[in-house]
């Protein structure tokens, strides 16, 4: 019987695929898109060439790109909390045993396994004028023209967000159920030996206990609403006129339709640091109330 | 209560009902609030099982519509009643893109990624847990950044990378920026981490080689989060589209997603749904049913990939 020593290279040797990984499409790219955002680069200035902020600059002169802004502001807070809300509630609800109640949460969660483009294909048609099933029913109820959802730059927001609400909240429901079950039972008990009405329970004890697991769930709600496009790919192409246009998939037009380079990558570092900050503000505040 | 501990915040008419609980727990007082919550309850119920159905309602819409002829859903407006089931719509769907080869180009790009990942993690979580060595700790932040900076965002340069490579349209340049997984390192490293070294330190006074510890005793014991991780990798690249919609060119490195979003794009035109929706159900079946069978694998997983 030999007994082998492992060598002093060896944790490199294994640690090195994934840091080559990590190295070639995360970090390479991350400076890379710094550098290639202070160059001007589009279909008219094949070379690149040096301009400092200039792309920057560009970018918040430009209507359309302040018009994205304030759409991808509009989509996030109209998403965020209604879905922690509706995750929260659905978490309570289906947070017991009962007959029937993993159909419940299995309706609630399916979504979430569905790929964004095809939920995408299948809302576009709920929201179509005329066959749309939004519309049917309207029609039903005795509304004689109903709104063209996709196709009216007042209403093309919220619809969308509506779908995004339906697609997420399953997710976050899971960090809630998670949550509860952490939670031990006896304050409960407690609360309703005092005689404390469901309502008070939700809002003196759940809620203030759930915080933690909300502050988390709001941070990935964040994110996560920041990085979905598939919708706009499939349902508005960003239109009409831009009012349903946001950061991704403008940056994402601006790239490989429109072909400015400079731009889109300097598009690339603001999304970039948009989301760095959210993520190391959640991680800042959450290790300062475990402290 | 005792001062400067924290407490709950109890409501004031609840905190009287704590001195009087004697008095508030008369039978009477308990069977009227029994009463008052199982009005309750029943509202909740009807009221969660109408939101579980609105939820439920777009996938059987979409499948109500693939199952009838597009003559009924258009004409009549509802694919709810009228006419018979069929088929039709679905073999219509093989007929006019090349469904075949895109389930092909997906299970390949699926698979492909997640069995270089299986290696990449398994090998570099073993090294976080078990080994220690000079740099580890500047490894292991530079890999946080894969997790705080989603590659998704990452497409107008990690385009470029794919250029310079010249690997552009092939299957490998949908693969290739996944192939390593800090969330998936992380993942492994901690479950690792859980086994008793003593189980380590045997095998290799039993002369056991790293990769027949690897092998033997650390892999057999993560057999779970081998799983958790595999699920949420294959629903994730069986979903992405931009990302292979920006780097494929051709139907033979296409995945289902950006092959059937060329259906999609044929209008919107009423005669096209029923196809449209039968194809769009194709691409969802595999992940649908995979869900279903293994739903709380599916659920427990989810949650671990959020708190990555």
């Amino acid at each position: 019987m030999r007994r082998h020593r492992r060598s002093p290279l060896l944790p490199w040797l294994l640690v090195l695929p994934t840091a080559v990984g990590v190295a070639a499409f995360t970090l390479y790219p991350l400076v890379r898109t710094i550098h290639d955002s202070l160059y001007k680069q589009n279909q008219a200035v094949r070379i690149p060439r040096f301009v400092g902020l200039g792309n920057y600059a560009n970018l918040f002169d430009d209507e359309v790109f302040r018009h994205v802004l304030v759409n991808t502001l509009v989509f996030v807070v109209g998403t965020v909390p209604l879905s922690v809300l509706c995750a929260l509630l659905f978490a309570l609800y289906v947070n017991r045993k009962m007959r029937g109640i993993s159909v419940l949460r299995s309706a609630f969660f399916y979504p979430t396994v569905l790929p964004l483009v095809s939920a995408a294909t299948i809302w576009l048609f709920l929201y179509t004028p005329n066959f749309g099933l939004f519309n049917q029913w309207l029609h039903a109820f005795g509304v004689r023209t109903p709104p063209n959802w996709l196709g009216d730059t007042s209403f093309v927001l919220p619809a969308l967000i509506v779908m995004a609400i339906w697609k997420q909240t399953g997710y976050f429901m899971l960090f809630y159920l998670a949550g509860l079950q952490n939670l031990s039972g006896e304050v409960f008990e407690a609360a309703s030996l005092d005689g404390a009405s469901p309502i008070q329970v939700f809002r003196f004890i759940t809620v203030p206990l759930l915080s933690p697991t909300t502050l988390f769930v709001s941070t990935i709600a964040v994110v996560s609403s920041m990085q979905m496009v598939e919708q706009l790919y499939v349902m508005t192409q960003g239109g009409p006129s831009n009012a349903s246009n946001m950061l991704l998939f403008h940056l994402y037009e601006t790239a490989f339709r429109f072909r400015n380079l400079g731009e889109a990558n300097a598009m690339t570092v603001i999304l970039v640091t948009v989301l760095l900050v959210f993520t190391v503000a959640n991680f800042v505040v959450s290790e300062r109330r475990a402290a | 209560m005792a001062q400067g501990t924290p407490t709950i915040p109890v409501p004031p008419d609840a905190l009287l009902d704590v001195l009087d609980a004697k008095r508030a727990h008369t039978p009477r007082a308990t069977r009227q609030r029994s009463l008052g919550r199982r009005i309750g309850s029943i509202i909740g119920t009807t009221l969660m099982t109408l939101l579980a159905l609105s939820w439920a309602l777009p996938l059987f819409w979409g499948i109500a519509v693939a199952l009838r002829p597009p003559e009924v859903s258009v004409a009549s407006g509802s694919p709810w009643w009228g006419g018979a089931l069929t088929l039709q719509n679905f073999t219509d769907a093989f007929a006019r893109i090349p469904f075949g080869q895109y389930y092909l180009n997906t299970l390949t790009i699926v698979f492909g990624v997640l069995a270089v990942q299986l290696v990449t993690i398994s090998l570099a979580g073993f090294a976080f847990a078990r080994l220690r060595f000079p740099g580890r700790d500047v490894v292991f932040v530079l890999l946080l950044m894969q997790i705080l900076v989603p590659t998704s965002v990452l497409i107008v340069p990690n385009y470029t990378t794919i250029r310079l490579l010249g690997i552009f349209d092939t299957k490998l340049a949908v693969m290739i920026p996944f192939f390593a997984s800090a969330f998936g390192t992380f993942f492994l490293r901690q479950t690792f981490s859980q086994i008793p070294s003593e189980l380590d330190d045997a095998s290799v006074l039993d002369g056991c080689r790293w990769w027949q510890t690897l092998w033997y005793v650390y892999l057999p014991n993560a057999r779970a989060a081998l799983i958790a991780f595999s699920l949420v990798s294959i629903s994730f690249h069986w979903s992405d589209f931009l990302w292979p919609l920006i780097v494929t060119n051709s139907d033979k490195n296409r995945p289902l997603t950006v092959g059937l979003n060329q259906l999609t794009q044929l209008g919107e035109t009423g005669a096209q749904w029923s196809l449209i929706m039968a194809g769009t159900l194709l691409v969802v079946a595999p992940l649908l049913i995979l869900f279903l069978i293994f739903q709380r694998q599916f659920m427990s997983s989810f949650l671990h990939s959020g708190v990555k």
